[in-house]
């Protein structure tokens, strides 16, 4: 049931004429989904020199410790300035007891290159200015440490949007350059950035750097002669931060599954002029390996249907790749935010009849559900093991955001985070 | 403004959250930000629930904070109420709508719901989660119960109580209640009401009926007995009955309350006794324990650890300050000085410090034995999904006893193996390298020696690098891998306290003599 497009066929996808409107469902109610804060969670993991300090609350740091389990590393590279009644009294006060928060934490850790302040719910809603404390605290840290600071608070970012918030804070720190060059923008697990980097050096494409790169010291470049492409689809503000820079944006499909990473590359390719032949002979045997790889999960998930509560926005890339290579049928396609420039192409290519929604009302979406009762639901932690109860077989999109699963190699391990739910199903006789 | 990276305690909301998601028939609406809806899977993931916690979210964003947040709660509540039809809601605000000051009691009272409604105030910027479940149950309580006439209606002849504390996300709550309800069942006593854990709102109203109040869990029941015990006139437990001597005490506690005699205490069976005083135990007796959990949990656990295995308490705290006095006393009472804090590299370092062979902690806890290749049981929230194993697995009443014997003890070598490791150290196939087995085997084995070595040197700051002779380091080499680790800090201790600068055979019996074991 494996269905791959051929490579060529994808070529300049985003030059064809306008598929038709579709309807979003658009609603607004309860919306159980992470706030911007959770992203930390694989960031503090990439940047290796760096250090996440939450300007927040006690559930702030509580959220931190509870949402991935992250507890096994003893001393994380973040941590929660919690706000305390006492500096609520007055803001003065406030200011002052974050210099001192910021001094202790630079003593017990001297290896932190760049630290961020993270805004939150609270801090926004108080009007702490962490930006004006950014400058303040550079002046006395500099060049030792660079200070930035952004917002992860869920009153303006959901999940994956901290990812967005934080790296639209790094765009005016990288250096001006006339060079031409690649970017790859969207944290990345270092294998699979490791994977790309070997792909781009074998089609002659580079230099290539990356966003967010592992050491805070490696300097990304970025001027008119940048071009930049998107690894993750919830990265608006920066892709517009980089624009003001002068760099061009690469539209194309998200490297998910063996087409989305063909056309991911193929755009690359193109706007670095690599001749067919050459993107072919490098791309050909990757490609039949994924194809493989993907060919062990179809007769589990051919047909299989699919309803994904909005979570990370892979979900749209996710259920493209999951219909058009392994034959699962879309139902509901939820995402948190529904940005329709970044996903033309991957718009394109879902099937028409399938609903798109946008934002959420957790109970209305939940009636959907139940009624749909579809053979696989996407959901995160909250609404798991509620929906195994009512006898339905779920997957946790949270996985989606910690696994390796772009690029042509990790196209099986994404295929079978699917297959397992629905093998599970088949095998316990509990 | 405090650091931190792991805490003990959630925010209040969270503890409201733990006594709504225990109940049936409540519903609690969170005036809360986007992103608080992550405590659903406290109880979702963590103990493996399968209802989604009865909780509405109002989830504002920052382009509600311009327009009106208020009708957003509004809302909220009308349709929680309608789609979920609770005999009772509680209301209340997470840390950032405590800011915009709401008013979500108020505004529920506006709605005019034909169900009681219980406003919270909980405040998050100095409170927390035990703090919040406390009051929470304390509010239900108090808007709830009502006179009632004494007694059960259909079986007078039998004294009846509640037993109240128990919550979702509690430690072992689930197994507790039904270890205590049996156990007073068995004594004669019947139970009129189990709260929070699986009652309703209308259950509450009920509590004034029993005789009187079995305090399972201070933290969350404290307030809330106190209350009953002014208002109704129903005597409270005091005793926790953890460990063998404390379950006898509260047979005898209870029958007292209950007006009826007590039974022959040794007509109830525990292994644990026997098994504490079995020939292979002797090498439970001096073990060095260090404690630290919630105060109730921690109290219990340095009496059994001290009076049931025989055990050294070496240190002994709590993180909820709440409950400081009794465990300061306790400590006191042990010769030491107690340990009350919420910083878990407070904990951490006294911990170093101590170099226990065991310790009795929560989860943070635990997370820092395996840093430090350190044995370690749970004995207290906060929980980790281990934490809801699937077997019955009680910490109160005589099956606990069993449970806190079995589950403290298999972390530690047993006896024969310690005699073994002894005998065949010198075995080129026996490579202490390896590690030991009951911590899984990965090379555990000279973490402690290479802690206690960076301790020492950090710790005192004198400049002097102690060397150690060949000799003395190999003769080092054949003491037992487990003790390894305190022979060399004790040893570099002694070398550095007689201005030595390197060790040799002659220091290293010197330092054994002077230390004992």
């Amino acid at each position: 049931m494996t269905q791959l497009i051929p490579p060529l066929a994808t070529k300049a996808l985003s030059d064809c004429a306008a598929p038709p409107a579709r309807v979003v469902l658009r609603e607004r109610g309860q919306r159980e989904v992470f706030c911007g804060l959770t992203s930390i969670m694989w960031l503090h993991r990439k940047m290796q020199d760096a250090f996440f300090l939450i300007v927040g609350s006690r559930t702030c740091a509580h959220l931190m410790q509870s949402a991935a389990g992250v507890m096994i590393f003893a001393e994380p590279r973040f941590a929660t300035a919690i706000i305390e009644e006492r500096d609520l009294a007055g803001m003065a006060d406030i200011n002052e007891e974050l210099n001192k928060t910021v001094a202790r934490l630079l003593e017990r850790r001297p290896e932190i290159k760049l630290l961020f302040l993270v805004g939150s719910c609270p801090s926004e809603v108080i009007k702490l200015d962490l930006g004006r404390a950014a400058e303040r605290l550079s002046m006395t840290y500099t060049p030792r440490v660079r200070i930035l600071n952004y917002s992860g608070s869920g009153i303006e970012t959901t999940f994956t949007q901290g990812e967005d918030a934080c790296l639209t804070a790094m765009v005016p720190e990288m250096p001006a350059s006339d060079a031409a060059g690649l970017v790859v923008v969207g944290a990345l697990a270092d294998v699979v950035e490791d994977q790309f980097s070997r792909i781009f050096e074998a089609l002659g494409i580079g230099p290539v750097h990356f966003l967010p790169s592992r050491k805070a010291g490696m300097q990304v470049p970025v001027g008119s002669n940048t071009k930049f492409l998107l690894a993750q689809p919830w990265l608006r503000d920066t892709a517009r931060a980089l624009e003001a820079r002068g760099a061009v944006h690469l539209p194309a499909l998200f490297p998910l599954g063996a087409e989305g990473t063909t056309a991911w590359l193929k755009a690359a390719a193109d706007a670095f002029g690599v001749p067919e032949e050459r993107f072919n002979a490098v791309t050909e045997m990757p490609r039949a390996r994924a194809t493989r790889a993907l060919g062990r999960y179809a007769d589990t998930l051919a047909s299989k249907s699919l309803f994904c509560f909005p979570d990370s926005q892979l979900e749209i890339p996710l259920a493209r790749f999951l219909s058009r290579e392994l034959g699962m049928t879309l139902t509901e396609v939820g995402t948190p935010y529904l940005h329709a420039g970044h996903m033309a192409d991957e718009l394109a290519l879902l099937p028409q009849d399938v609903r798109l929604s946008e934002g959420q009302d957790v109970d209305l979406q939940l009636d959907r559900c139940r009624e749909v009762r579809p053979d696989i639901t996407l959901c995160g932690m909250g609404l798991a093991n509620p929906l195994e109860d009512e006898g339905l077989t779920t997957k946790w999109s949270i996985e989606l955001v910690f696994t390796p699963i772009q690029g042509y190699e990790q196209c099986g391990d994404l295929a079978e985070l699917f297959a397992r739910p629905l093998i599970r199903r088949t095998r316990l006789a509990v | 403004m405090q650091l931190t990276v792991w805490t003990y305690e959630g925010p209040p909301h969270i503890g409201a959250m733990r006594i709504a998601t225990a109940m049936e028939g409540l519903h609690y609406v969170l005036h809360a930000p986007q992103g608080d809806t992550y405590a659903d899977l406290l109880f979702t993931m963590i103990e493996r629930r399968a209802k989604r916690p009865p909780v509405t979210y109002t989830t504002f964003e920052a382009r509600d904070l311009g327009s009106d947040t208020a009708e957003i709660f509004k809302s909220a509540a009308r349709g929680a109420y309608e789609r979920f039809q609770p005999q009772a809601m509680i209301v209340g605000a997470s840390c950032t709508a405590e800011l915009i000051q709401d008013d979500p009691g108020g505004l529920t009272k506006a709605l005019d719901l034909p169900i009681p409604v219980i406003a919270l105030e909980l405040p998050s910027y100095s409170k927390k989660e035990n703090w919040g479940a406390s009051e929470t149950f304390y509010r239900l309580v108090r808007g709830l119960a009502t006179e009632q006439p004494k007694g059960a209606p259909n079986r007078l002849t039998r004294p009846i109580c509640n037993v109240l504390g128990p919550t979702a996300l509690g430690f072992r709550h689930r197994d507790d209640v039904r270890e205590i309800t049996g156990l007073l069942f068995q004594l004669g006593i019947d139970v009129n009401v189990v709260a929070p854990l699986g009652a309703t709102p209308h259950d509450l109203t009920r509590l004034p009926a029993a005789d009187f109040n079995v305090s399972l869990y201070p933290e969350i029941a404290d307030v809330a007995v106190r209350f009953l015990e002014k208002e109704f006139g129903q005597p409270y437990t005091k005793t926790i009955p953890i460990g063998v001597g404390a379950t006898n005490d509260f047979i005898i506690e209870v029958c007292g309350l209950a007006g009826i005699e007590v039974p022959d205490l040794s007509a109830f069976a525990s292994n644990m006794p026997w098994w504490s005083r079995s020939v292979d135990s002797n090498y439970l007796t001096g073990k060095r324990v260090f404690i630290f959990g919630d105060g109730t949990h921690a109290l219990a656990a340095a009496r059994v650890a001290s009076d049931e295995l025989a055990f050294t308490v070496v240190g002994l705290g709590c993180y909820n300050r709440e409950f400081a006095r009794p465990v300061r006393e306790a400590a006191t009472e042990l010769g030491l000085e107690a340990l009350i804090t919420d910083d878990y590299l407070e904990v951490e370092a006294a911990i170093e410090r101590l170099q226990p062979e065991l310790i009795l902690g929560t989860q943070m806890e635990r997370h820092i034995a395996k840093r430090l290749g350190i044995p370690c049981a749970v004995i207290s929230a906060p929980v980790h999904v281990q934490d809801f194993p699937a077997r019955y697995a009680p910490q109160m009443g005589f099956e606990g006893a069993n449970v806190l014997f079995d589950t403290w003890v298999h972390p530690l070598i047993m006896g024969l193996e310690e005699h073994l490791l002894g005998m065949f150290r010198e075995d080129f196939e026996f490579n202490d390298t390896a590690g030991a087995s009951h911590l899984g085997g990965h090379g555990a084995a000279d973490k402690l020696s290479d802690l206690a070595s960076v301790a020492a040197e950090g710790g005192e700051g004198v400049a002097a690098v102690l060397h150690w002779a060949p000799e003395a380091e190999n003769e080092l080499k054949k003491i037992p891998f487990f003790v390894r680790g305190k022979a060399r800090r004790n040893t570099e201790a002694f070398a550095r306290d007689k201005h030595l600068e390197t060790i040799t055979l002659e220091t290293l019996y010197d330092a054994k003599a002077s230390y004992g074991r």
